[in-house]
């Protein structure tokens, strides 16, 4: 690894820093401002939809399912019919039942899985009206949840989080869009297509054929790389020129898959008043980054074993790469490409810039780590945080439990039903992608879905459940769509976003009721460096055991092979 | 229940008419009017005609042009159906087609280049892009092939290295991604040199 591509992600890192803090105090605005710019389309909207008063945690999530359920069944709709509607210049056909039914759950719940290929299944409007839409109100769900669930830390006494339908609107409007229409202009300047024209056609210098597929791609790419959602309007995802052009580009794709995410830790630090704690929690969020950016980069610049007994040269330097450049693009390169992987897994985004499948074993395994922490590494938009909420807890009742205390959390005390939702949180999850990762390995039907021979097909197993399950969406792409992949899929995204989404809620209610107590001499301090130690060891102790069975029957096996 | 549904269904039909439609229309209005070649697909038209984009690598097989990475979608360099190969790093027939990639190399080059060693081939000639399309060849490899080029178009070696040179996209900003040759670019400007 030379010095270039490892400057490129140091400036990486210290853009997301820089970026990140003040949108994090302007978000914790947002959530906390009684009168915004605008505020009578707000006060509109809010009255169109008839209501604005504070909620319980119940009545919020309620709020939530009502709200993602209709969504659900029009996205299934949509796509069921799309062949008949407009916008659908290149006459593509319906989509098919189980896909429909996979990619419907895929994108209410956040996830973009993508059992389809988006530039030669999804008709304009269902890309348009479908699935950018949902990237837009799936983040902002994730976002208005943690911002109910904070406000809950940060309150005494008093059983509402806020109101659904307000946080929804303004996640939506005043932060989300703005960014988005920045990112757009941004990439289409470096060439991202956005267009309504159907697909063109060249004849090449050879004389053939080449249809060269377009569409609004640039207004979706944005959205998909802020709101954490990631499905690409093409089938290769951000490695397509037409979705992520230049470096420059490829630099802005990256950045904003962890912006919001990473602002979200100053703006909780804001809101419930604990700034010192919070960077804490950017700090052992940074740490565990780095630690994946450390193996997966070195990793993919070794190369393969079949690369290097190939003869061919992999040594980067003289004009190339070099690496594991196998389904790679050559404007992004090892460094890039790494980066990207890394970042995407951190967060629940879960586009691309090169194929995972075709990833040296221990590049590919850090992924499949990075998800199964529940992504809390930042995270995806809200779901991070909320996620990264539970080992919190269960940090605090670690420490409580080695000095003999009650365990406290911003001068709240830590109980047994917090630690029964903190443990749900935490737990259900990874238990069922390990669950469903067995029942696919074990059965006809979800053995077909392997592409690759050898332990690799295993790992393409865990993978897809450990990205769905984690609502992540990205692919170990050889993972072929089956009725079974894509409805056992499908049920790993809607309990995945729904079952921490509630346990998130019902943790902030059950402390927004709570009194405060005064700090004492035994209270563990939540704001230094012990604690961040704490919070990664917890992670590791908890996700990082339940993986470890599994990543030891694929990656690691394929790690000694060669 | 039944009002907070109907309050839902209200949602999703404003947030459906604001982001579905509104957003990508302006957004597709701004781009057809400050960028309108970019933003229709960076088309490459010669003679009045499409010849391909800027931003999709093409398939080419004639020794008098430069060629393009292997790609994994049917047919190769389909830029309507995007693919990675998805072959695992283990996988048997990732040796086989790289083994075959790299002898293919050999025996189209050694003509030109009698030197020519399997160490001296840059792993992206060998590999499938991510996209299938990837429009760009590494530096290394454009050189690697210059010598061919040169020789069957009858061109001096420093005025193909010079095209070469003329059509690497470099890193953006001079940090940022990885130097690029962009082999359709490059064989445009060959066939105004040399027709």
């Amino acid at each position: 690894m030379n010095g270039q591509g490892l400057g490129q992600i140091i400036v990486y890192a210290v853009v997301l820093i820089a970026l990140s803090y003040p949108l994090g105090i302007y978000m914790a605005k947002i959530y906390t401002a009684d009168r915004l710019p605008l505020g009578s389309l707000e006060r509109g909207f809010l009255r169109l939809v008839g209501n604005a008063r504070e909620q319980s945690w119940r009545s919020y999530g309620t709020s939530v399912l009502i709200f993602s359920v209709p969504f659900f069944v029009l996205l299934y709709v949509l796509q069921r019919v799309q062949a008949h509607l407009f916008l659908n210049p290149d006459n593509l056909a319906n989509v098919p039942s189980h896909i429909s039914l996979n990619t419907a759950a895929s994108f209410v719940t956040n996830t973009n899985w993508q059992y389809y290929g988006g530039e030669y299944t999804m008709s304009y409007l269902s890309q348009m009206a479908g699935l950018a839409v949902q990237n837009f109100v799936s983040a902002a769900v994730g976002m208005a949840v943690l911002a109910a669930v904070v406000r809950g830390l940060a309150r005494r006494s008093r059983g509402e989080l806020g109101n659904f339908w307000q946080d929804l609107y303004r996640s939506c409007v005043y932060i989300l869009l703005p960014l988005a229409v920045v990112l757009t202009v941004i990439l289409v300047s470096q060439g991202v297509v956005q267009t309504f024209h159907g697909h063109a056609t060249a004849t090449t210098l050879e004389g053939a054929q080449q249809t060269i597929a377009r569409g609004p791609a640039a207004s979706q790419i944005a959205i998909k790389q802020l709101g954490t959602n990631g499905g690409g309007f093409y089938n290769s995802n951000s490695s397509v020129p037409f979705e992520n052009p230049t470096g420059l580009s490829n630099f802005f794709e990256m950045l904003a898959i962890l912006l919001i995410p990473a602002g979200q830790v100053f703006m909780f630090g804001r809101m419930v008043g604990a700034r010192r704690h919070a960077t804490m929690v950017f700090a052992a969020m940074f740490v565990m980054f780095a630690i994946g950016v450390a193996v997966a980069l070195p990793a993919e610049q070794h190369g393969s074993q079949v690369l290097r007994n190939s003869g061919v040269n992999i040594t980067e330097g003289g004009g190339q790469s070099g690496g594991n450049m196998s389904d790679k693009e050559v404007r992004d390169g090892i460094a890039n490409t790494s980066l990207w992987a890394v970042a995407t897994t951190n967060a629940s985004n879960g586009s691309v810039a090169g194929g995972h499948d075709a990833f040296t074993a221990y590049g590919g395994a850090v992924p499949i780590v990075n998800m199964f922490t529940g992504e809390v590494i930042f995270g995806g938009v809200g779901s991070g945080l909320y996620g990264m909420f539970f080992y919190i807890v269960i940090a605090v009742f670690v420490a409580g439990l080695m000095v003999g205390r009650t365990p406290e959390w911003l001068g709240k005390k830590i109980e047994a039903r917090e630690i029964k939702l903190a443990a749900i949180g935490a737990l259900f999850v990874p238990s069922m992608v390990l669950f469903l990762t067995a029942l696919a390995i074990t059965t006809k039907g979800g053995l077909a879905s392997i592409y690759n021979v050898g332990v690799h097909g295993f790992s393409e197993t865990l993978y897809a459940y450990d990205s769905q399950g984690n609502n992540n969406g990205s692919a170990f792409a050889g993972y072929g769509a089956t009725n079974f992949s894509a409805n056992f899929g499908a049920i790993a995204m809607l309990l995945g976003r729904f079952v921490p989404l509630l346990a998130a809620l019902a943790l902030g209610g059950s402390l927004a009721a709570k009194r405060a107590v005064p700090e004492s001499a035994g209270t563990f301090r939540t704001d230094g460096g012990t604690f961040a130690v704490l919070l990664v060891g917890v992670i590791a102790l908890t996700a990082g055991l339940m993986i470890f069975p599994a990543l030891t029957l694929g990656p690691i096996v394929e790690g000694l092979m060669h | 229940m039944w009002r907070d549904l109907r309050g839902a269904v209200v949602a999703i039909v404003i947030l459906t008419l604001a982001f579905g439609f509104a957003y990508p229309a302006v957004m597709t209005g701004f781009a057809q009017v400050a960028f309108k070649d970019k933003a229709n697909g960076s088309l490459i038209i010669r003679n009045g005609k499409v010849i391909g984009s800027q931003l999709a690598g093409q398939e080419f097989e004639s020794a008098r042009y430069f060629h393009e990475r292997p790609s994994a979608t049917s047919p190769a360099y389909n830029a309507g159906a995007t693919t990675f190969a998805n072959l695992g790093p283990t996988n048997p027939d990732l040796a086989k087609n790289v083994t075959a990639a790299a002898a293919a190399i050999l025996k189209l080059e050694r003509p030109y280049n009698p030197g020519l060693k399997i160490g001296d081939i840059p792993v992206d000639a060998v590999t499938t892009s991510g996209s299938g399309i990837d429009p760009d060849i590494s530096p290394a490899y454009a050189s690697l092939q210059s010598r061919r080029v040169a020789a069957v178009r009858h061109l001096p070696l420093d005025a193909v290295q010079k095209l070469i040179d003329r059509n690497t996209d470099g890193r953006s900003l001079g940090f940022l991604g990885e130097p690029g040759v962009n082999v359709l670019k490059l064989n445009v400007a060959l066939d105004r040199e040399s027709s």
